[in-house]
């Protein structure tokens, strides 16, 4: 099991990771999420031991990393454009690390051919690296990652470089071969997409904290702060100033609730309307708050809490995407006119408190 | 239509530019090439060579490829840490440690010659010090006229060729793959050996090559510093052709070196092509760093320290020594008066011995200096035109090229012996012939000279593209005005660079020149190779008077040089 503790490192001066704790069980994979320059690719570069950091410990069961040098940790990296040995044959990248583990050679050759057949390239093991695809690069590199049976898989950004529909494949083929081996991985990527798709946890990274961490579906549903919509890209997020202090004293605050009990209702006054909505925080009247509206929860109203004039209308698989002049946008089951003014309700149900604003 | 109307605004067409430097490769060049060819295997030259010329040629070409190989292993020895060193830390005075290592390399041979004479030569600081230290009789080091200062001489050439190549391409290599390998169990000797010199092998190999192939065809440091117990296939051509005076002999030596260049060449392109497919290159930035560790500390201090000692030493004793007396003066045996003096700067202007055939070193100076300004214009007149033609190439252009880069194959006195071949007789009878004429020398240095200059001129003039001057033409501007505003601006950068190249080269030629010179009019490099030759100790200050200025002026010219690169072109 990896455990993280305190982790701070500076990036040219600037902190860039301040104090990230976490854990990494046995058989899990987590994915750790964040926008480009949060510092993803530098903490997994801490765990493997290529970068120190300046305070904090990375512990295997326990065992303190500090003093074990790279090549002794047996943590697998895979790398963002895969640094695969272009000198090497696509047999000899493989092979590369359990010839290092001084393997004989009788036991090397079945070894790297299980690897290929696992990434669905038995026939490559005679080809130059810098023939193949982008797609059989990638699965190389795992490879080789693999082929010594780490005892921490963790991948950068791997399939950053690859077009979409690959990128679907090569992510469920990834889940069946973590699945399989059952080693405990570290995914990092900047799309939530590939980050839902292959976790089982979830770590949003954002300004060098972990400021969110749960499974896929609590993430997805329960988001806890502006940032977190905004950056999940879950919905409108709207700024108001909340009416009612309706809330009993409870004991947290943004981060404590979203468990689905109900909470207290809460009306919000924003530029586009009044809302109300069922929420655990406890507010006071006047205070500023987030709100999240889900695209998807609305439906056309004549007496709906929401007014706008539609700016653009475009066909997407989940409904029509209206856009309105205000910024808003919505997924509606049938087509407005570009120009119109429409009325949408926006029931308690499409709505979520973000929590005080950040602004 | 675009072709014809592009013709037009150059003001010439089809094989026009191509004309003046055409005839004058092939007049200067070719000419003399197959005259050499026609000699060396006509019959009669053939029917001459006895067993023990046979047998000469053999041991020539033994030593030529024995010091070769020894110059080029050293040269690794210092060059390959040297490039670890530039490619992977930062360090302060980074960028002049560079430029100290790149300087050698262009510096006249006559001067590192001389720097490492001032250094090592039995009038040199260290042998004089020990004397005066230890009350020695005789010079304790002996250096001059060995091996040790031919090898020592072309490690200071040839290291920066080492660092550049070589650095390059380690400073290019993507840091992961080391990484990648570290985290696949190796520890860092391991991916250095696994990974990261297999990765640098084309490059060092080519490297080697570059540096063999300059070691091979190197002549004035196997003459001034390896004295008359050496000889490689250049001096002894040089021998043959100057003092025995057996052209047949020559002109044989001169096809097998020609043969050995062309081989070593072609073996190079063939790696340099292979070079640009291994690797994918990355950012130099990210792969350099400080010295952490006191492994690497100390590493970083020992590589500036051996590198300022070895690079700075020569050329700093050369003019330190020119104006210091550390030996009895003229005529006086008893007392010695240590310290500074301008004699040796003074004694340029006079001419002891009253001959004819003796100048005062200072014509020398203004000898040379005449030759380089001849080389400028003529070189420039005939590259530009051509350079233009070659920025927009066409079928011709394609077709002619590679014959202008010839010359560059060629060693400088392969080039003097055809011209000794060729010009020894009037070109037309009754006429006088050109060997007796003084303009000999130019003629050489425009020759070695041009491929520089076109090769320099031409990146700048194909980097301007037409768009520029037809929006100036939109503008208002005539042809003549837009080329004047537009194009001028930027060439003019890069025609100062090839000028001052083509001046730097001819100024410090010795090769070509030593054969062609006329006695009345020596140049620079030829009266200090004089003077290093001949005995006592006001010839040898003089020497380094001479040395030293002609220091100065190329130290100056490559600087210049340096600073007026254009990014992103240059390398060798």
């Amino acid at each position: 099991m990896l455990q993280l503790a305190d982790i701070h490192k500076n990036y040219e001066g600037q902190p860039l990771l301040t104090g990230i704790s976490f854990t990494v069980a046995a058989d899990e994979t987590v994915c750790l999420l964040g926008p480009s320059g949060s510092g993803k690719s530098t903490l997994l570069r801490i765990i493997a031991g290529l970068e120190t950091a300046e305070q904090g410990t990375v512990c295997w069961d326990g065992q303190d990393m500090a003093s074990i040098p790279v090549h002794q940790r047996n943590f697998g990296l895979v790398f963002q454009d895969y640094a695969l040995f272009p000198h090497l044959l696509v047999f000899d990248n493989v092979a590369f690390g359990l010839r290092r583990q001084n393997l004989p050679k009788n036991e090397i050759e079945p070894r790297v051919a299980d690897s290929l057949k696992q990434v669905n390239l038995a026939t490559f093991a005679s080809r130059q690296v810098t023939e193949l695809s982008g797609g059989e690069q990638q699965r190389v590199a795992l490879a080789r990652a693999l082929a010594p049976r780490p005892r921490l898989l963790m991948a950068d950004e791997p399939l950053g470089a690859l077009d979409r529909s690959l990128r679907e494949r090569l992510l469920d083929e990834l889940r069946g071969i973590l699945r399989s081996t059952r080693i405990p991985a570290i995914y990092v990527t900047h799309d939530q997409e590939e980050a839902f798709a292959i976790a089982d946890r979830v770590l949003l990274l954002h300004e060098g904290k972990i400021v969110r961490q749960g499974s896929p579906s609590e993430v997805w549903n329960e988001p806890r702060s502006a940032w977190e919509a905004r950056f999940l890209g879950l919905g409108n997020v709207l700024e108001g100033v909340a009416r009612l202090q309706v809330g009993k004293a409870r004991p947290a605050c943004a981060g404590a609730a979203g468990t689905g009990e109900l909470g207290e209702g809460l009306q919000v006054e924003t530029p586009v309307g009044v809302f109300e909505l069922d929420c655990g925080h406890p507010h006071q009247a006047g205070e500023k708050v987030c709100l999240l509206l889900r695209p998807a929860g609305v439906r056309f109203a004549a007496e709906g809490n929401l007014r706008g004039v539609v700016a653009d209308v475009l066909f997407h698989q989940d409904g029509f995407k209206v856009t309105l002049a205000n910024g808003l946008y919505f997924y509606l089951p049938e087509a407005p006119q570009v120009g119109k003014e429409i009325r949408l309700d926006a029931p308690p149900t499409a709505l979520r408190c973000l929590g005080a604003s950040d602004a | 239509m675009l072709r014809i109307s592009r013709m037009k605004r150059i003001g010439l067409s089809g094989f026009y530019p191509w004309l003046g430097a055409s005839l004058f490769l092939g007049l200067f060049f070719f000419y003399p090439l197959a005259r050499i060819l026609w000699l060396g295997l006509s019959s009669t030259s053939l029917s001459t060579i006895s067993t023990s010329s046979v047998r000469l040629t053999f041991s020539v070409i033994l030593f030529t490829l024995f010091q070769a190989l020894l110059s080029t292993l050293l040269t690794l020895l210092l060059g390959l840490p040297a490039a670890y060193l530039f490619a992977r830390f930062d360090f302060r005075g980074k960028s002049l440690l560079r430029l100290l290592t790149a300087i050698p390399f262009m510096l006249p041979t006559v001067v590192v010659a001389a720097g490492f004479n001032a250094l090592l030569g039995p009038r040199g600081w260290i042998n004089l010090g020990l004397m005066r230290l230890f009350g020695l009789e005789s010079p304790p080091i002996v250096f001059v006229y060995t091996l040790w200062a031919i090898l020592l001489a072309h490690v200071f050439y040839n290291t920066t060729i080492v660092v550049r190549v070589v650095g390059n391409a380690l400073a290019h290599l993507d840091p992961r793959l080391e990484q990648a390998a570290r985290s696949l169990g190796a520890d860092v000797r391991r991916a250095f050996w696994r990974v990261t010199l297999p990765l640098l092998r084309p490059s060092i190999l080519a490297a080697s090559l570059l540096v063999f192939l300059f070691d091979f065809t190197s002549f004035g440091v196997i003459l001034l510093l390896g004295g008359p117990r050496f000889a490689t296939l250049e001096v002894e051509i040089y021998i043959q052709a100057v003092q025995i005076f057996n052209l047949p002999l020559a002109s044989i030596l001169s096809l097998i070196q020609l043969l050995c260049t062309l081989a070593f060449s072609v073996l190079y392109s063939r790696i340099i092509t292979r070079m640009s497919v291994a690797t994918s290159p990355r950012a130099a930035a990210s792969n350099l760093r400080r010295a952490r560790s006191r492994r690497e500390k100390l590493f970083v201090g020992g590589m500036v320290a051996l590198l300022l000692a070895f690079f700075l030493l020569p050329m700093a004793s050369l003019p330190l020594r020119s104006v210091a007396r550390l030996e009895p003066a003229l005529g006086d045996r008893t007392a010695v008066r240590y310290g500074l003096t301008g004699d040796y700067y003074a004694e340029l202007f006079v001419n002891r011995l009253g001959s004819l055939f003796y100048a005062p070193p200072f014509e020398a100076l203004v000898n040379s200096l005449l030759y380089a300004a001849l080389t400028v214009i003529l070189s420039l007149a005939l590259g530009f035109p051509v350079a233009a033609a070659l920025a927009r190439p066409g079928r011709l252009e394609r077709l002619l090229d590679p014959f202008l880069m010839l010359p560059l194959g060629a060693s400088a006195v392969t080039l003097g012996l055809g011209y000794i071949i060729t010009f020894n007789k009037p070109l037309i009878t009754g006429h006088w012939t050109l060997i007796a004429s003084p303009f000999l020398v130019p003629l050489a240095h425009t020759i070695i000279a041009l491929p520089f200059v076109i090769r320099s001129l031409q990146p700048a003039l194909a980097s301007i593209p037409d768009r520029l001057r037809q929006a100036a033409a939109t503008l208002g501007a005539s042809p003549r005005r837009a080329w004047l505003t537009v194009d001028w601006p930027i060439v003019a950068r890069a025609t100062l660079a090839a000028a001052i190249f083509a001046f730097t080269v001819s100024l410090g030629e010795f090769g070509a020149t030593s054969l062609v010179y006329r006695p009345e009019y020596p140049t620079l490099p030829i009266a200090i190779y004089r003077f290093l030759s001949q005995p006592g100790g006001l010839n040898y200050g003089q020497a380094m008077a001479m040395g030293t200025i002609l220091m100065g002026v190329s130290g100056a010219g490559i600087l210049a040089i340096e600073k007026l690169r254009l990014p992103g072109t240059g390398e060798f």
